[in-house]
């Protein structure tokens, strides 16, 4: 951070007085001439909101993806598969037993599982081949598509969320002034909130695990120089097995997630990989922090534009993938080729 | 497929075509005396489109190490700009002449290629199948959400191709000598192209980007240009496609349309220009005949696309370079078999093999 500051006071500045208007902007009451401009401080700050925990979710499935990318360069192009899988597997269970926290772990070992199967009878017979295992993980997703579409047929699902977990909860953030002066808080799903607290604790326990594990070290180890770190006598084999597991089971727990504030149906597959493949562009390949940077990037832009340009909201996500590609090809947080 | 059997002024060159060039080429030229409508319009027709489009695939994929996916989005733009300069069953189109709406949509099409093309190049390897994707998924999402220029969910119906010297080239022999002669050029000009000193240079490129930029090349215009070049193919295809159609969607270009030119490309091969017509050919007999193999075996109609995927993962998996591929390791064997005691693989391909 020090550093940063004095090797780019210009960029430091212009991204200090950027957080100082966003805060400003979401927790000061709205002066009455920008209302006029811009609409309804509620709508602007749902928008928020509901870009963060899309964000949230993005990050959730990319992370997996950035990991195993980073580490395999292995561009998993099943990974919106496994999310779908996980959020349909994780409906059966909620729906057979009624117990919605069951799911996660279910799911997970399931999905990872899976992702161990994948990883040691295909991927590791074609280790070293990038173009090859890029195009395996096409072909997966071309059949689990369609053995999905097989089972759950067409009809989209939604996960109901749990009775606690369900309905509104006010925020310390004042949304506007009502008649009588007093402010009015904002009121946000506790569904969203809960599912914006899972993704913090997520992310920032994969960062300690990363920044502070022996396995960590040698996954940083891996995605630095894959080369040296085998030969330095790195079972680096059950490294791959480990993170594959990690990145299939945290997509699948995407699904359930995905599943229970949007919904499930086919197609969100290639959705997801999509919003993956865009955040990982952006944030960088193979960075965690990049991940959520990109996520949060992406899904404040998919909800703003939703709301304040309807028919482009797809345009910014793709314009700022455009301008992160045409200045800086690496991603944001990416550490060059 | 049959451009090998067109007769040129050059003697030797001729006696270099393979007998079986000229085989498939009498064939293909014969086949409306013997087949019917159906596989004129709907087998072969389809072949020569998707073949084409694969084809424009297999020239950056093979010749420049580039695999891209936004060639179907290439075609799909070609076939959008057809039915918006020209005519359709809708309103928002302009009704522009043929002769100007044709090169137009062809023109407009490879620009976009090209741009997509300079932004990829910045990357290399896996890096430019996720980048081209992502184009790819947003030219999807953004032509279903706009309304004023692509007309939205719905897309162009009635985009048919224009009356020229009498003839409706929507029947089926006329589409079928069309589609044919387009691909016959297609094919021809990716076998001229690759090589010249450009396609020499971009296999160059393809092989070590670093040595041919120390030796003056500029691997960036190069791969650039090998985009604008392969967009104009793929434009002519997807032109072709909507036609047979007759109409335009954003589901022309969905992410399985884009996965399907893949999986043609790479299970035809992607060594040699004939791969990707081979992969179609496949992939359309799959299309239209696996509904009625898995209803003989009792299962649902629909299931093609596992057949197809369950087919591309085997491919991948057993024959790296594609059906071409095994055909090429049977013949290596076989050559062996024929002459053990030397040793040496006996040459048994015969000339004019590109």
């Amino acid at each position: 951070m020090k550093r940063f500051t004095t090797h780019h006071p210009v960029w430091s500045v212009i991204i200090a007085i950027v957080v100082a208007v966003i805060l400003w902007l979401i927790f000061a009451p709205w002066p009455a001439g920008l209302e006029e401009t811009f609409g309804r401080k509620r709508i602007f700050l749902n928008a928020v909101f509901g870009g963060i925990t899309l964000g949230a979710l993005y990050f959730l499935v990319a992370a997996g993806f950035t990991l195993i990318f980073g580490l395999m360069r292995n561009v998993n192009l099943a990974h919106g598969s496994l999310y779908l899988l996980g959020g349909y597997l994780g409906f059966e269970i909620s729906d057979a037993t009624g117990s919605w926290l069951l799911a996660f772990p279910v799911v997970f070992i399931v999905v990872a599982a899976l992702g161990l199967l994948l990883q040691h009878q295909v991927f590791r017979r074609m280790d070293g081949q990038d173009l090859r295992q890029t195009l395996v993980t096409i072909g997966l997703s071309v059949v689990l598509a369609d053995i999905m579409l097989w089972i759950w047929g067409g009809q989209s699902y939604t996960i109901l969320a749990p009775d606690w977990l369900s309905g509104p909860v006010e925020l310390p953030v004042v949304s506007g002034v009502g008649k009588d002066g007093q402010p009015a808080w904002l009121r946000f799903p506790a569904v969203r909130i809960a599912i914006l607290v899972a993704a913090i604790v997520i992310g920032v326990a994969m960062w300690l695990v990363l920044n502070r594990s022996r396995l960590g070290m040698l996954i940083r180890a891996g995605v630095d120089d894959r080369e040296m770190l085998t030969a330095s006598g790195v079972r680096i084999q059950y490294v791959f097995l480990a993170v594959f597991a990690f990145g299939a089971g945290l997509a699948g727990v995407g699904g359930i997630v995905g599943g229970t504030f949007q919904s499930l149906s086919p197609g969100e597959d290639t959705r997801f990989l999509l919003a993956s493949l865009v955040v990982v562009i952006v944030g960088g390949m193979g960075s965690i922090p990049g991940a959520a940077l990109g996520a949060l990037i992406i899904g404040l832009a998919e909800q703003l534009g939703l709301v304040y340009a309807p028919t482009y909201s797809v345009v910014f996500t793709f314009l700022i993938m455009a301008l992160v590609l045409a200045f800086r090809p690496q991603g944001l947080l990416g550490q060059g080729r | 497929m049959a451009i090998e059997a067109r007769p040129t002024a050059e003697k030797s060159w001729i006696e270099q075509v393979a007998p079986g060039w000229w085989a498939v080429g009498l064939i293909l030229l014969a086949m409306p005396a013997f087949a019917g409508d159906f596989v004129l319009f709907q087998v072969f027709g389809w072949t020569f489109v998707l073949g084409m489009i694969a084809l424009s695939l297999m020239f950056l994929a093979g010749y420049g190490g580039m695999v891209s996916l936004i060639q179907m989005t290439v075609g799909a733009l070609g076939g959008y700009m057809v039915a918006i300069l020209g005519t359709s069953g809708t309103a928002l189109s302009l009704g522009l002449p043929w002769w100007l709406y044709i090169p137009a949509a062809i023109l407009i099409a490879s620009l976009f290629g090209t741009l997509v093309g300079a932004l990829a190049v910045r990357t290399e390897g896996i890096y430019t199948i996720m980048i081209t994707l992502a184009i790819a998924s947003a030219f999807f999402y953004f032509t279903r959400q706009n309304y004023g220029i692509f007309n939205g969910y719905s897309g162009f119906n009635l985009v048919v191709p224009p009356q020229l010297f009498g003839i409706d080239w929507r029947q089926p022999v006329p589409f079928y000598y069309l589609t044919l002669v387009c691909a016959a050029l297609s094919y021809a000009a990716v076998v001229y192209v690759a090589r010249t000193p450009f396609g020499l240079a971009l296999q160059g490129v393809r092989d070590n980007p670093r040595r041919m930029a120390a030796l003056g090349f500029s691997v960036t215009a190069h791969r650039v240009a090998a985009y604008t070049f392969a967009s104009v193919i793929a434009a002519v295809g997807g032109i072709l496609l909507v036609w047979q159609n007759a109409q335009v969607s954003p589901g022309t270009a969905g992410i399985p349309q884009v996965i399907d030119i893949l999986v043609i490309a790479v299970v035809g091969g992607l060594k040699r220009p004939i791969g990707p017509f081979i992969g179609a050919l496949i992939y359309v007999l799959l299309r239209v005949f696996s509904p009625d193999v898995l209803l003989a075996f009792g299962l649902s109609g629909e299931r093609f696309k596992l057949l197809i995927g369950m087919g591309f993962l085997l491919i991948v998996f057993f024959s790296p370079d594609g059906v071409l591929g095994l055909w090429e390791k049977w013949r290596a064997r076989r050559a062996h078999a024929v002459d053990p005691l030397s040793g040496a693989v006996r040459d048994t391909a015969g000339g004019g093999r590109p």
